[in-house]
């Protein structure tokens, strides 16, 4: 649960839920919006992971 | 004939709902009749807040000396009522050494920064822009 990526799932996912509460008024609505930023918000973190990954630091 | 005044926002009611959705998220969307989304706000961030403190992240305090700690402090104060009870409660003082002290930080900070989102969206539905 406190693993870099369950808390990453974790923090997308709320953020995600009040951008689309704000965004939408209809309940269907909401969520298609809040699953399409949650999917945006860990693919690019987890492209970003990768893209570090080549880094070396 | 005089021509009639065009209607102008009430002020006070509109700095009441403004205090309230500070005070508790969701609590400017509840007095305006928007219930879903004033419980969707209240539970998240209330939840975002609360995980913020369960993984040892810290409350930051006004430190003018230190502009980030003291933006940090603004962030947080966002969050309104729960960020002020805890502080008078003398928790959240956060344990550096943690391994989630920055993932906690992180969590109390958005939460407070989404909070004042959300009391600018209140504002927008109590002047009927939304």
């Amino acid at each position: 649960m406190t693993s870099h990526l369950g808390l990453m799932v974790l923090f997308s996912l709320s953020v995600s839920i009040v951008f689309a509460t704000l965004q939408r008024d209809a309940p269907r609505e909401q969520f298609l919006l809040a699953a399409r930023l949650l999917g945006g918000f860990l693919g690019a973190g987890i492209l970003i992971g990768w893209v570090l990954y080549f880094l070396p630091l | 004939m005089t021509a009639k005044p065009a209607s102008r926002p009430d002020f006070t009611r509109i700095a009441l709902i403004l205090a309230a959705a500070w005070a508790l998220p969701g609590a400017g969307h509840l007095w305006l009749g928007r219930r879903q989304k004033g419980l969707i706000f209240l539970v998240t961030l209330l939840l975002m807040f609360v995980f913020g403190l369960w993984l040892e992240g810290r409350l930051f305090p006004f430190e003018l000396k230190q502009p980030l700690v003291a933006l940090m402090a603004l962030a947080d104060l966002g969050l309104g009522l729960p960020y002020l009870i805890t502080r008078a409660l003398g928790a959240g003082g956060g344990r550096v050494v943690a391994v989630t002290y920055e993932y906690g930080n992180t969590f109390m900070i958005v939460a407070g920064l989404l909070n004042v989102l959300v009391m600018l969206d209140a504002v927008d539905v109590a002047e009927g822009r939304k």
